[in-house]
């Protein structure tokens, strides 16, 4: 058996949205561009995808532009906003400690270019402050970048209060919802009356393809394009829209959308019994993270005295699949900026695991985790010993 | 039998790899991430590049194992960066590929591979293990390609890492290694073999040491009698037989015959004066777990690329020794490895004094 509870990594593609995709692949072959029939069906496969996207973030199907994930809708939107509004002498980027490398690492490219960068700090809770963000935001600001929730602890920001504290201040708002979109419910007619001005999310992350995702952008709010091209998505992101790939956004919404309305409640139950488990079996084990301002599906837990990513390898080879934190291109597991920014100690941020539970996860599987984990803990623990006494 | 293999995404581990997966044995992959190379450009043909962890996935992946990319930069750093340095600063020459394998391939990873319940741990070395059925001892054996053979690097492992070691490829020469692995398509086939030294992938060991050090006092460059005949910016830049980049102009070639930490001065003369005909050594290890009886025939070999020349070992009392070459030998170097054989099998070795 094979259990996977790396959800905020990816998630499995829902059989509706593969028959969504292969149906674009096979049938809708068009170019939505074009003005014939194919085009027309093409176009049609967009617009569906499109309504039922708003749908799932109560948002104006318009107000939405196609991208390739959530880092082309982060790059686009951050970028985007600096330029737009540089000639307004409105230039700073203000974001926090524990973003996603797509924010994080566009921030530090930027701040390499000479725009004026500042990130906000973040304590032990794993949850931003609503007035140390707003401490950060000078006259100059032109964009608060804050993610909604954090994919590696899962804690969720105030983002309607530090929207409001960026729109008093005249600085547009951007939130990375990669980790919440179609996990929580989302609405962006509260959070865009409340101040926010952009958000990116990412089919892959709920059970649609990769490759896949989105920008919501507030009406009125013009960014500078960062890909130039052709007059797609009313020319703000140029280039021959995905539409396969589209087509799997659009049905991976409706499918999460029926599920917020649901089945959500179950998969806190799991991941608390994962977690209640875990810590009476295991002496030493700690949860990372605000326990209640946290989405439902991860749980990120310290165990004392060991290395994460030997715990890994070993729970991988028992066909448990977790993560460390965040997964880099090259596959390799380094301590986790997160847990650093969160004031952890250096052991901390070494020995913790991150349990994401998805749709399809079950009791039985959540069973033999626990049946597992608290014995190759034990095995770990007991090597590190002995190899203390050797050295 | 599960197995880890340690795999640098060259030809020689990979093809490990193929051995022992043909054999039949449960292989998990382990390939060691040793130093921040996020910002480093790609070298190609430098032991443990980020794509060299790469092509050792594929090949994984082609093998059907899975493969882990660990991160031992602080070990690394730790076991052999500093001691590479501090060894260049004192003067010395070291060889950090021997701390790699005793610190970090046969400790550290062995380490990992136990919690997996993996008893051995394979790598793509050209040395031979066996079992010496008198003692029931192991023992180390030169590759049974001569010009390959890397037993050199491997002298400090104890019984116990030994135990737990294998060397697929001990009884193959390298144009087998490679045909085995253009028999298999693998990705990695007609890849180069790697550079000396895997974190200096330019080979600019004395820039590399002056970027790690604060501040590197200059000295003299005499002959050995003593006149001045230049100076130098850092005893670092020297090892014992160099010719090229004295910064001396003479009408007879010069070779570096002394490094004096003391002082910071190194000494040149002609290449009669750099023939030693004795050595001793320090930190010696010794294969069987104890020094032989007395003293002993031998042959010791004082470099990766050096012949090895007969003549007395003596054994000195705690982990020294002592060998007395038959003819003396061009360039004992300070910080080399000394390893001393008995026909192909490794009696011990440790580090020139």
């Amino acid at each position: 058996m094979r259990i996977y509870l790396d959800h905020n990594a990816t998630t499995p593609v829902h059989p509706r949205v593969r028959d969504a995709v292969m149906s674009a692949l096979t049938e809708d072959v068009g170019n939505p561009s074009s003005v014939h029939y194919y085009g027309q069906r093409a176009k049609a496969v967009i617009d569906e995808a499109r309504s039922a996207l708003a749908a799932l973030i109560d948002a104006d199907p318009g107000d939405l532009v196609f991208t390739s994930g959530g880092t082309e809708a982060d790059n686009m939107a951050v970028r985007g906003a600096l330029e737009a509004r540089a000639s307004q002498g409105r230039r700073r980027l203000v974001t926090s400690a524990i973003e996603h490398e797509a924010v994080l690492n566009t921030a530090r490219a930027l701040e390499r270019q000479g725009w004026p960068v500042t990130v906000v700090p973040v304590g032990a809770s794993g949850v931003i402050e609503p007035d140390a963000v707003a401490a950060a935001i000078t006259h100059d600001t032109a964009l608060v970048s804050i993610m909604h929730v954090n994919n590696e602890v899962g804690t969720v920001q105030p983002i309607a209060a530090i929207a409001t504290r960026a729109r008093e201040a005249g600085a547009w708002f951007h939130t990375d919802a990669v980790q919440s979109a179609g996990k929580l419910p989302i609405s962006m007619r509260e959070w865009s009356a409340a101040g926010v001005d952009l958000l990116s999310l990412s089919a892959h992350k709920f059970n649609g393809p990769k490759g896949a995702g989105a920008l919501w952008v507030r009406r009125g709010v013009r960014l500078s394009p960062t890909m130039t091209g052709g007059r797609h998505e009313r020319n703000r992101r140029a280039g021959t829209e995905n539409v396969p790939g589209v087509a799997g956004l659009g049905a991976a919404a409706g499918v999460a959308a029926e599920w917020l309305a649901a089945g959500a409640g179950k998969i806190a139950t799991l991941r608390d019994h994962l977690e209640q488990s875990l810590l009476a079996r295991i002496d030493g084990a700690v949860v990372n993270g605000d326990a209640l301002a946290r989405i439902p599906n991860t749980s990120n837990i310290s165990f004392d005295g060991i290395e994460a990513e030997s715990l890994l390898i070993a729970l991988d080879l028992e066909g448990i699949a977790v993560s460390t934190g965040a997964a880099c291109s090259s596959g390799t597991l380094e301590p986790s900026h997160v847990l650093r920014a969160m004031g952890l100690p250096q052991a901390r941020t070494r020995n913790s695991l991150r349990f994401s539970l998805g749709h399809g996860t079950t009791r039985d599987e959540i069973d033999a985790v626990i049946a597992v984990l608290p014995g190759l803990v034990d095995k770990l623990r007991r090597l590190a010993r002995s190899a203390a006494v050797v050295r | 039998m599960r197995v880890v293999v340690a795999m640098s995404g060259g030809v020689d581990s990979s093809v490990a790899a193929v051995l022992l997966a043909e054999a039949g044995h449960d292989l998990v992959g382990f390939s060691m991430q040793l130093y921040d190379q996020r910002d480093a450009p790609e070298a190609w043909g430098s032991c443990c590049s980020l794509g060299d962890l790469q092509d050792a996935r594929r090949v994984a992946n082609q093998l059907g194992f899975p493969h882990y990319i660990v991160n031992f930069e602080d070990e690394f750093r730790r076991t052999v960066v500093d001691n590479f340095v501090r060894e260049y600063a004192a003067g010395r020459t070291p060889i950090p590929c021997v701390h790699c394998n005793s610190a970090l391939k046969f400790a550290t990873l062995v380490e990992r591979a136990a919690a997996l319940n993996a008893d051995i741990v394979a790598t793509g070395h050209y040395a031979r293990i066996d079992r010496d059925d008198a003692t029931g001892r192991y023992r180390l054996r030169r590759g049974l390609d001569r010009d390959k053979d890397q037993s050199y690097f491997l002298f400090s492992l104890t019984q116990e890492q030994l135990s737990r070691a294998a060397f697929p490829l001990g009884e193959l020469t390298k144009p087998e290694v490679r045909a085995i692995a253009a028999r298999r398509g693998l990705a990695v086939a007609a890849k180069p073999d790697s550079q000396e030294i895997c974190f200096v992938p330019d080979g600019d060991t004395a820039g590399f040491v002056a970027r790690q050090l604060a501040n590197i006092p200059a000295g003299t460059i005499t002959d050995s009698s003593g006149k001045t005949l230049g100076r130098h910016a850092g005893i670092h830049q020297f090892t014992i037989g160099q010719r090229k980049g004295l910064g001396l102009s003479t009408g007879v070639p010069l070779y570096v015959v002394k490094i004096d930490p003391a002082d910071n001065s190194v000494v040149v003369g002609g290449k009669h004066e750099l023939g030693r005909g004795e050595l001793t050594a320090s930190s010696v290890n010794w294969i069987a777990g104890a020094p032989p009886p007395g003293p002993m025939r031998a042959a010791a070999q004082i470099r990766h690329r050096h012949r090895e020349a007969p003549g007395v070992l003596t054994p000195q009392g705690g982990d020294r020794a002592r060998m007395l070459f038959d003819e003396p030998q061009i360039a004992v170097t300070p910080g080399q490895a000394v390893v001393f054989y008995d026909g192909d099998t490794v009696i011990g070795g440790g580090w020139i004094d």
